[in-house]
């Protein structure tokens, strides 16, 4: 049923989506941290009316507009590209995973387009408490985008509420609350949207400590970093929670990659953390640092669990329960011949054996034990089933670890903020300002974990990217990697550039370009709450 | 109740849904009809600036729905989504392209140390405003002229052509469609331009042009209409359910639909009232009624490319294997869900509505984006 496929096609198909999704996440999180950030902000001006806060709350929308509107370029070409590029994917799961994506842009799109324009444009037009409304529907909507389209993804990680239907040869959804509230749905939506508010942190924390360096703006500068160290500290704590249950989730629900993150090769009963080592794709992991049977005790609270390696998942554990790859591989053939006699029967009008078929289809034991491998029927060799042990285990060691350093800058910027020496802590607004790629590479390092970690798979065990990709050349997937390569690279540089340019500018600049505010550190710790007068928001300005 | 809504009956109502995103955004397109005229239109920078920032509080909702446009069709027709997505290749890269380069232009182009500069910028907003909607145009022509494509047994489709959607500009039929959205957007631009800025100069070309880009409307419009009338069309065989050929299937549909020929001719008649309105000097109102006429009469035409047992993308290379809207949607399940959560819409509309008011009240001036703090 699947002729020859170029393997050059699925390669460039692959890294095509993979530019596309990693420049679309360059933008995203900084979407969804700032626009809580700056709702934040603005409600401290709707409260207060101390016009500092309004001028704080529009210098982050300046650099928020930027941001947002590169995010909404690479959105869409990810969007489009499940049918342009994943055309048989599209059809075989459409029926689920199109639904969030038409909800998302029902729901959230419209949502998040319609109050980012009365956000910009509307201080003058309407109320403040409208506007300050349409800031937090921004904020909302961009959370709400994130939801859908996570919900998406995770679906694609743990097929639930669907079932087979062998007339139309493609899955069709049986429960919407099962796609929706997936244990990896809300985890993993939570993980995400909380690893944007971290990033956002830093990125205001960073930008802020450049100011307070400069002794340029000083008080928007610690008004500023004051919410995103609090703001870094709550997000990054749930977000290092949300990343435990997410690892137990993995550990059940896509064991390959769960023993591929941590380099396990052999499962054990007591298996001991890994914090560091030499991984390889073949062999045991040398030259480790270990922590005895911590693996076992997070995987499963239970010290001395078992948790299954890479070569128990690829030739069996019966004392484990484990089936062999080879095993899966032989049920995933026999679904596909079932499919393939249900089409003859139906072709030549063979009744009886339709009705057979379809009966079997619909049988929950057929599902779980034949089905459910239905993926391993367009695989040939079981090695194709690891996925790349050396990235996924390196990606994951990278983000677990600039995860505890980024709340670890956080928590010290909120205590000495809080006992008022922040400015002259210079050593830790350096670390500030140069931490502010760390959540950008963090963010990067999860997806290929996330991404990488389930090959071979597009849809986990239903069906390889093999048989997922369109039947297009592999030459045209090519050109349109490189055009986009170019283009997205060229407006990253002059996103970068713009952004630096309106940092320089800063909240307040002065007609000649210089900063009118040039308190020192000292006198700004004191002049803090407000220099720049009150004027209670309750009529148009 | 259940039995009520069956999935015949939501397959067609979600062919509306779709019809009717597809419509507003054939409209909504006026924002892409004004870029094209930035340099028409504008002679200063100042000009420019009134122009740009005008378009710029909207292009976002044009923008959200061609997304949700192909969001909605994923969902509810992911076998359409899959085929010609994945087919017309090419076709649907350059309009990706298109839209891409514009999203960034209205915020960087002004901005300082913006790496390409504004002409580039404007240059994109351009390319946009012609390219990307002449070929949407020609995308949505393969509803009525259809494309290259079979299935296999897993109805995993494939192409059969190397220009993979560009071959359908070898046909007349795109090309007439393709120029009449062209210029339905700038007749929409340049009367949403009449009404909205407050500047003479600027209002008194906008009604020069008026004239000349509505006859080139019409001129191609009523090409396509004449070569979509005496066009054949497939649908299925109520006896047999083999696609078969009929002649002149679309024009009469439009007489057994009898609601469609009349949102048709009632779309061309407001259209029509409103172009005339507006060249006789009266633009207060016209750009509604324009906007209306053309959401009416694309409505009428998508709605007969798929209803009444209509095969809304025809396969030239295997007829068996054309689509419809039966045989091409999602689940009856996947179709209530989603229609459940389509009860909202009319939420959405009436935020989108209270948005628009807000922001349009009082005709964009020289002296209001001095005061802008998000000045384009």
């Amino acid at each position: 049923m699947i002729d020859f496929v170029d393997p050059a096609l699925i390669d460039w198909s692959r890294a095509q989506f993979a530019l596309t999704a990693m420049y679309h996440w360059l933008f995203v999180p900084l979407t969804l941290g700032l626009s809580f950030l700056v709702a934040f902000m603005e409600t401290m001006y709707f409260r207060t009316g101390d016009l500092a806060w309004k001028k704080t709350t529009q210098f982050w929308m300046i650099l928020f507009g930027v941001n947002f509107a590169i995010g909404v370029a690479t959105g869409i070409i990810l969007e489009f590209q499940f049918g342009t590029n994943w055309s048989n994917y599209s059809w075989f799961v459409g029926d689920i995973f199109g639904a969030p994506l038409a909800i998302e842009g029902i729901l959230a799109f419209f949502m998040e387009s319609t109050f980012v324009a009365v956000m910009f444009f509307g201080w003058n037009k309407v109320s403040p408490r409208a506007h300050l409304t349409a800031t937090w529907l921004v904020a909302i909507g961009a959370s709400l985008s994130a939801l859908w389209i996570l919900v998406a993804n995770a679906w694609m990680q743990y097929p639930v509420g669907m079932w087979f239907n062998p007339e139309t040869a493609r899955n069709e959804m049986t429960d919407f609350w099962a796609v929706l509230l997936s244990p990896v749905a809300l985890n993993k939506f939570l993980h995400t949207v909380l690893s944007g508010f971290v990033l956002a942190g830093m990125f205001v924390a960073g930008i802020s400590a450049w100011f307070l360096l400069k002794s340029r703006s000083v008080p928007f500068a610690l008004r500023s970093l004051r919410i995103a160290a609090v703001f870094g500290v709550v997000s990054s704590v749930l977000l290092i929670i949300s990343g435990d249950f997410s690892s137990r989730i993995i550990a059940r629900y896509q064991p390959m990659k769960f023993a591929a993150t941590e380099a396990l090769h052999d499962g054990r009963a007591g298996a001991p953390l890994t914090l560091i080592g030499i991984p390889s794709q073949d062999s045991a992991t040398r030259f480790t640092l270990e922590v005895p049977r911590l693996l076992s005790w997070m995987t499963f609270y239970d010290g001395d669990a078992f948790v299954p390696g890479i070569n128990d998942l690829l030739h069996g554990n019966p004392a484990q329960g484990l089936l062999s790859a080879e095993d899966k591989m032989e049920r995933g053939r026999a679904a596909r011949a079932a499919l393939r006699m249900f089409q003859k029967a139906r072709r030549e009008g063979d009744t009886v054996t339709l009705a057979r078929i379809r009966e079997r289809f619909a049988d929950p034991v057929f599902h779980e034990q034949t089905f459910r491998y239905f993926g391993y029927g367009f695989l040939n060799d079981v090695r194709s089933l690891v996925p790349n042990v050396p990235v996924t285990f390196w990606s994951f060691r990278i983000m677990v670890g600039l995860g505890f350093l980024m709340l670890a800058l956080f928590a010290a910027s909120w205590w000495f903020h809080a006992r008022g020496v922040l400015p002259s802590q210079r050593w830790l607004l350096r670390i500030l300002l140069w931490s502010i790629p760390l959540p950008y590479l963090a963010g990067q390092a999860g997806w290929i974990v996330a991404e990488m970690g389930r090959q071979p798979w597009a849809i986990q065990d239903y069906l390889p990217t093999v048989a997922a990709a369109s039947r297009i050349d592999a030459s045209s997937v090519q050109v349109t990697f490189w055009l986009f390569a170019v283009l997205f690279t060229v407006l990253l540089v002059a996103e970068v550039s713009i952004l630096v340019r309106q940092i320089r500018k800063g909240p307040e600049p002065s007609a000649s370009g210089q900063p009118s505010s040039e308190l020192s550190a000292s006198d700004a710790c004191s002049a803090e709450p407000s220099q720049s007068g009150n004027s209670k928001p309750d009529s148009h300005e | 109740m259940n039995d009520f809504f069956s999935h015949e009956l939501l397959q067609g109502y979600w062919w509306l849904l779709i019809s009717v995103l597809g419509s507003l955004l054939v409209c909504l397109l006026f924002i892409q009809g004004g870029q094209s005229l930035l340099y028409t239109i504008a002679r200063q920078e100042r000009e420019r600036a009134l122009l740009v920032n005008l378009l710029g509080r909207k292009w976002e909702l044009t923008f959200t729905t061609l997304v949700t446009f192909g969001g909605a069709f994923f969902a509810s027709f992911p076998l359409f989504y899959a085929t010609s997505f994945g087919g017309a290749y090419w076709l649907w890269m350059l309009i990706l392209f298109c839209f891409v380069i514009q999203a960034v232009s209205y915020e960087f182009r002004t901005k300082p140390a913006n790496v390409l500069g504004r002409r580039t910028f404007e240059l994109f907003l351009f390319v946009n405003g012609v390219l990307g909607t002449f070929l949407l145009g020609a995308a949505v022509s393969m509803f009525f002229v259809g494309a290259p494509f079979t299935f296999d047994a897993m109805r995993f489709s494939r192409w059969h052509s190397a220009w993979h959607g560009l071959e359908v500009l070898g046909q007349l039929l795109p090309w007439m469609l393709g120029l009449s959205v062209l210029f339905l957007s700038r007749v929409l631009a340049l009367l949403y331009f009449a009404g909205s800025v407050e500047d003479a100069q600027v209002v008194a070309r906008a009604r020069k042009r008026l004239g000349p880009e509505g006859g080139l409307f019409l001129l191609f419009f009523c090409a396509f209409l004449l070569l979509l009338c005496l066009r054949d069309g497939l649908a299925e065989d109520s006896v047999t359910g083999q696609v078969v050929q009929l002649p002149y299937r679309y024009l009469v549909t439009l007489v057994e639909l009898p609601l469609l020929g009349v949102f048709l001719l009632l779309g061309v008649l407001l259209w029509l009232f409103g172009w005339v309105r507006a060249l006789s000097g009266r633009s207060g109102g016209a750009f509604w009624l324009c906007f209306g006429g053309a959401f009416l009469a694309v409505l009428a035409l998508l709605l007969a490319a798929g209803w009444n047992g209509n095969y809304y993308l025809p396969s030239v290379a295997e007829m068996q294997d054309s689509l419809s809207i039966r045989n091409s949607s999602a689940s009856r399940y996947s179709l209530m869900a989603m229609s459940i959560v389509s009860l909202l819409i009319p939420f959405v509309a009436s935020y989108i509505a209270w948005a628009w008011k807000s922001l349009s009240a009082r005709k964009i001036t020289p002296e209001e984006l001095d005061n802008e703090p998000h000045a384009y």
